[in-house]
């Protein structure tokens, strides 16, 4: 049985409480929406990206802690980044949070990213911790569908 | 055991003890993460006590056969307990007659039924249904679908900032194009009672009949359909205490006759050649197919052990707990109730300042505490609170003030974690 704490990391409930990158960008050229209708989870993610680099990220939106310290999160990690190495980091993201591997991904390919190693034991939240990172994704793709993941 | 008589509900229990009660119910000594259950999500579904479970056995180990064709000792013994067990429900809701007790799924066949039968014949281009901004979705979408096919349209009656439906807008939005009122008696979302017998009244002035979803109603208080003179009226096993998969719609027999069926199949038939087939009589003629036998079986018991409490009792005891709990609730800092219509029924749907509904059910779950975080198919009324969802607590006959005093222990933890 797992430790509420492993969830509710501090680190987790700093980014719902203050979350970075937390604004629309004016020079967005990627955009896209995620909505989880049947939990209520919204956010839209902007980025700019300039010869196949994320210069800026940012999102927008409101949800729960763990949707919200997700995005909060991705922006950081993925700001400067390119885009095959931010479709790498997505990857193994979802491996971290759906329990797809055993065991836990090496931490320092993902940095800060691992703390959210808890929400495997919280499969019902695994949709928190994984919309923004779809709605990023669709962005990159240039898709116009609002994304979801439930 | 108590037995259940076909004539009336054997005597009734004195006073409440709601430690005996919980007796009855095995589910509630299982521990959950490690902690003791606290089972506030009775308007999702209730537990069963022991004798419903007995039933159901009994039905699958001492009369399990097909019901109605059978010659043979255990059909005819099933065929008797299912036919019983739709008698129970006939006294427990007082209809006039069994022909008016259809057994189906569950509320949403219910609605599904008589908008696919009812109103398919019922309603032309042009005309109306009138529902609440409160109802669920399985009393809005079978109207939608009906509307659309027709070339109708839905009227929603809308509610106040505290829950309530506002009778004089009722009263306007009722005219001649109004085929049907739908309403729900109890919100399952905000836990206001509705004010039914008023609503049917003024329908009725206008010739126009009413579907009354009882889904959160049938479990809390006594009800009498011919007292409400409801047109139709439909409710949950489930959410009785009784098992998944059975419900009841009940219809007055005049319309329920002049409607056609709704499944086609075995049961609903007097005769099929392949010229003609003649539909069965009441209250077959809307249960084609095998029915869920032992769900019926199941309900007539979770009545029975009801009815042995006193529907009356069951009332007056949750009343004072949901004022008690309520009363919990609001001391605590940041807590705001959606939904505080002057007459409540046993849910209570809240919100925490800075913390998402579902971060609460997931803090409160690690505590053995079972409550309901989202929408609770009531998106339009989240929409109209403007808040994406609500943590809900909803109380049934096992609940006490320990359950609440320990909920609101854990929403102080819950505060800690996100301070």
């Amino acid at each position: 049985m797992s430790d509420l704490r492993d969830l509710y990391q501090e680190v987790i409930l700093d980014h719902h409480k203050k979350p970075r990158n937390f604004q629309r960008l004016e020079h967005a050229n990627r955009q896209a929406d995620g909505y989880n209708p049947l939990c209520g989870d919204k956010l839209s993610v902007f980025m700019h990206v300039e010869n196949g680099i994320l210069k800026d990220i940012g999102f927008i939106g409101t949800g729960c802690a763990i949707s919200t310290a997700s995005a909060s999160m991705m922006t950081e990690s993925l700001k400067g980044k390119t885009e095959s190495e931010a479709k790498a980091i997505f990857e193994r993201f979802h491996l971290l949070v759906t329990n797809h591997s055993d065991p836990l991904p090496d931490p320092s390919t993902l940095g800060k990213l691992a703390v959210f190693s808890g929400v495997r034991e919280y499969p019902v939240r695994v949709k928190c911790a994984t919309l923004a990172w779809h709605t990023m994704r669709a962005a990159l793709e240039g898709s116009r569908e609002t994304v979801a993941t439930e | 055991m108590m037995k259940a008589t076909e004539e009336k509900p054997a005597r009734k229990r004195a006073g409440y003890d709601v430690r005996r009660i919980r007796e009855d119910f095995p589910i509630l000594s299982r521990p959950v993460n490690g902690k003791p259950l606290i089972y506030l999500d009775n308007a999702a579904t209730t537990q069963k006590p022991q004798t419903v479970l007995d039933a159901l056995t009994h039905f699958y180990t001492r009369e399990c056969a097909n019901i109605h064709r059978g010659v043979h000792y255990l059909s005819e013994r099933a065929t008797e307990s299912h036919e019983i067990a739709r008698e129970k429900v006939r006294q427990f809701i007082n209809a006039k007659s069994a022909r008016e007790i259809i057994f189906v799924r569950g509320t949403t066949e219910a609605i599904n039924l008589v908008a696919q039968t009812y109103g398919r014949t019922r309603l032309g281009s042009g005309g109306e249904i009138l529902i609440s901004g409160m109802e669920h979705h399985s009393n809005i979408v079978p109207w939608q679908i009906l509307c659309e096919e027709k070339g109708a349209h839905l009227r929603v009656v809308p509610i106040t900032l505290s829950g309530e439906f506002v009778l004089e807008q009722y009263a306007e939005l009722l005219g001649p194009r109004t085929r049907l009122v739908a309403i729900t008696s109890v919100s399952n979302a905000l836990g206001t009672i509705n004010p039914i017998r008023e609503i049917i009244r003024l329908a009725h002035e206008c010739n126009v009949p009413v579907l009354v979803d009882a889904a959160q109603a049938v479990q809390h208080q006594p009800v009498d359909v011919q007292a409400l003179d409801c047109d139709f009226f439909a409710f949950s096993g489930h959410k009785v205490y009784g098992p998944t998969g059975i419900g009841v719609l009940y219809g007055k027999e005049r319309l329920l006759e002049a409607m056609p069926p709704y499944q086609g199949g075995g049961d609903m038939i007097s005769s099929v050649t392949f010229q003609k087939t003649i539909y069965n009589k009441l209250p077959y003629k809307f249960e084609a197919g095998t029915p869920n036998v032992s769900g019926g079986i199941g309900l007539g018991a979770a009545i029975d052990y009801l009815q042995f409490i006193g529907l009356e009792n069951i009332y007056a005891y949750e009343q004072e707990l949901l004022a008690y709990g309520t009363r919990a609730l609001l001391a605590v800092e940041g807590l705001r109730i959606i939904g505080t219509a002057k007459e409540k029924s046993s849910v209570i749907s809240f919100v925490l300042e800075g913390v998402h509904p579902h971060d609460i059910g997931t803090i409160l779950d690690r505590d053995g505490i079972a409550i309901r975080t989202g929408h609770h198919c009531a998106q339009p009324v989240m929409e109209f609170f403007g808040i994406p969802a609500t943590a809900r607590a909803s109380l049934g006959i096992y609940n006490t003030r320990d359950d609440f005093d320990i909920l609101v222990e854990g929403l102080k933890k819950v505060k800690e974690v996100f301070q």
